[in-house]
């Protein structure tokens, strides 16, 4: 990373019920090894708690790891609540357990980044970066 | 070229940080400590096992996790696997169920029968085991935060049908330590969730004693990014967490160790994990005997379910995990398990369908009806490999253990966050292995599928409506309910829960008078508190 190059802040959350959170740390610690400075939620978020942590840590990426399948719904009641917040403007992010038939709607939902499970660290760290201007 | 890179003779470090010598002779043997912690099966230390004749009395119990939607889909399911020979039941509930929320609890919007079935009174565990013969098919609760109050709905539920309670055989999961480490179904802060284990010893030592209401989980921690060494001494740290609670209420040691069991993990290296196994139950029966006293041969047993395996699965070409999870019970059936239950090919997906569970099924039973596993106990040992590598495995896990200690205990370690850290860091560590292809993952970091695409999975599918259904059954038994009944009963738990009394009478009186999940968990939390979770990775 560049001196001069502002860091980037990523939100990576844990929504809903789901306590399988391995995935998350991992990909966390691959974030801050890529430089990054990441706020991590700990398990358990609703997508209230996901927009208003996005909005006071004012972060550049908003990542969610999803392992038991309610991505879908719970994405669907985090998009207004973003687009509310003005986080639109955001990346958003998501990765985990996410069979390939969702991932049309989740980028439909505002997900540009969609990394099921068996995607490389370096393809996540590589893309935000690449997508944070 | 697609093969891993090994170079001839390089040094090879087990998982467990053990170096694995090409050849073993005798002389390892003796110099890992010799065959002095080998004895015979049946007798101490069980390092060959915990019977004399093992399998060829009995073989496993064949006990797929299994559980989704309604209770009548999970009944159903249940009926099915029991069909197909299965011997025993492992119960998955949906995560409301598992966080001690109701079906109409707005936080479980979403995640209703989910990843398991969807329980919130008496009346859905009634549907659930309706048809099911309780004393031929034992019942195993995959429940930890919620445990205590489904142990209860468990034993009203057996009782209600007309079975003693003091002869009923069953498990429930029930290892909350573990939860704070991985798959986080906490609800209670640390020591209120280790009151609440005790509380369930206690009550089942005495009203229903051939119940286990324990299964201290290895298995998690492994999932979390344990070694196999540290996976059996974490393990072994908790159980003695819950054994010393146990203890300061006065109970004897024999009156409840021979009713705790465990449940460990069997994806790795064959001779690694088997040897932890091995190790494992010596280690367990030395602790027993030795630091708590134990007398009685049952207290000393590492009774145990082998199982799963689901962090060696892959999403890269998922019917080669059909292959992966064979193996997996070959493992299983060499440990001496008591129970075993694999992983389904599909599982990195989803929970399983119908086809690839019954898959599973016929997975064990290959073990047992051809292959010959069951006619021989131990088979494995003497085997200078064996009998050296458990010998190793033995004080690398003593090791732990002492370490574990000396940082002030695994109650305290968890409660910090400090175990936590460390097996996240692991598993961080073990990912970049996999993506670099140093720790080789066939399908994954070699063998790809360059040419074509992967097999497609055929999806369990998960029925919206059964969220409307179950909240719709709830609000009925609300209203049909004698609800007079059921506050004085949820009133008396909260009074004992404050009060340092055992909850459980008060949980069964609850249960009866057909108190809701979420209600009586809501009277707990009022009381304990909520987790707040240190956030350390």
């Amino acid at each position: 990373m560049n001196a001069t190059e502002r860091r980037i802040k990523v939100l990576l959350g844990k929504p809903g019920l789901d306590g399988h959170d391995q995935g998350a740390k991992v990909v966390a610690r691959a974030m801050m090894d890529a430089g990054f400075e990441v706020i991590y939620t700990g398990l358990r978020q609703t997508p209230e708690q996901i927009a208003r942590i996005a909005l006071e840590e004012d972060v550049d990426v908003i990542s969610l790891s999803s392992m038991a399948g309610s991505h879908i719904p719970f994405c669907r009641k985090l998009k207004p609540l973003l687009e509310a917040n003005r986080l639109d403007d955001k990346l958003w992010v998501i990765g985990g357990n996410l069979p390939a038939q969702d991932h049309e709607a989740l980028r439909e939902l505002g997900f540009k980044g969609i990394f099921p499970s068996g995607s490389k660290l370096d393809a996540i760290t590589e893309f935000i970066r690449r997508e944070v201007k | 070229m697609n093969a891993p890179q090994k170079p001839a003779m390089k040094k090879v470090i087990n998982e467990s940080g053990i170096e694995v010598k090409p050849l073993y002779t005798a002389a390892d043997v003796a110099a890992s400590g010799g065959m002095e912690m080998l004895g015979e099966p049946g007798q101490y230390p069980f390092t060959r096992g915990i019977h004399r004749e093992m399998y060829r009395k009995q073989p496993w119990t064949m006990r797929q996790y299994a559980g989704f939607g309604n209770p009548a889909d999970t009944n159903q399911r249940f009926k099915y696997l029991i069909a197909n020979g299965q011997t025993g039941l492992n119960v998955a509930f949906d995560l409301p169920t598992q966080i001690g929320l109701d079906s109409d609890d707005p936080l479980a919007e979403g995640e209703i029968g989910r990843v398991g079935m969807s329980i919130d009174t008496l009346r859905d565990f009634e549907i659930a085991f309706d048809g099911i013969d309780l004393k031929k098919i034992t019942v195993s609760l995959t429940i930890n935060g919620a445990a205590a109050i489904l142990i209860a709905m468990y034993l009203a539920m057996a009782e209600k049908r007309g079975y003693d309670i003091k002869e009923l055989r069953g498990t429930a999961q029930n290892d909350i330590l573990k939860e704070f480490i991985g798959r986080g179904t906490w609800i209670f802060p640390v020591e209120p969730s280790i009151r609440l284990v005790g509380d369930t010893i206690e009550y089942c030592a005495t009203h229903a004693p051939k119940y286990t209401p324990v299964s201290v989980c290895g298995y998690h921690i492994r999932e979390s990014g344990a070694t196999p060494a540290q996976e059996m001494a974490y393990a072994f740290s908790i159980a003695k967490a819950y054994a010393d609670d146990a203890i300061k209420r006065g109970l004897p040691i024999d009156e409840f160790a021979g009713r705790l069991s465990y449940n460990f993990n069997i994806f790795g290296n064959i001779f690694e994990q088997v040897c932890k196994f091995r190790a494992g139950r010596g280690l367990w029966a030395k602790i027993m005997k030795e630091e708590y006293g134990a007398e009685k041969p049952g207290s000393m047993w590492l009774r145990m379910i082998a199982a799963g395996g689901g962090g060696g699965l892959t999403f890269e070409q998922p019917e080669v995990n059909i292959v992966r999870g064979a193996y997996y019970a070959l493992i299983s059936a060499l440990s001496g398990t008591q129970t075993m239950a694999l992983c389904s090919y599909d599982e990195a997906y989803t929970i399983p369908t119908e086809y690839s569970a019954r898959i599973s099924l016929r997975t064990m039973q290959l073990l047992i009806e051809e292959m010959g596993l069951t006619e021989t106990v131990d088979p494995l040992a003497g085997s200078f490999y064996v009998e050296t590598m458990t010998n190793e495995m033995r004080k690398k896990m003593e090791e732990i253990m002492a370490e574990t200690d000396a940082q002030g205990g695994i109650v305290k370690m968890v409660a910090e966050g400090t175990i936590q850290a460390k097996v996240s860091s692991q598993a961080y560590q073990m990912q970049r292995k996999i993506e670099s292809g140093e720790f080789p993952k066939v399908g994954v970091n070699c063998y790809r599928n360059e040419q074509e695409e992967d097999h497609p999975v055929e999806f369990h599918p998960y029925n919206e409506d059964d969220a409307r259904v179950q909240i719709e059954s709830l609000n009925r038994i609300r209203a049909e309910r004698d609800n007079g009944k059921v506050t004085e009963a949820l009133t008396r738990l909260r009074g004992d829960a404050a009060a340092g009394r055992n909850v459980m009478p008060a949980l069964v009186d609850a249960v009866k008078a057909y108190a809701s999940v979420g209600e009586m968990t809501k009277e707990l939390v009022n009381v304990f508190g909520r987790y707040q979770e240190p956030i350390r990775f």
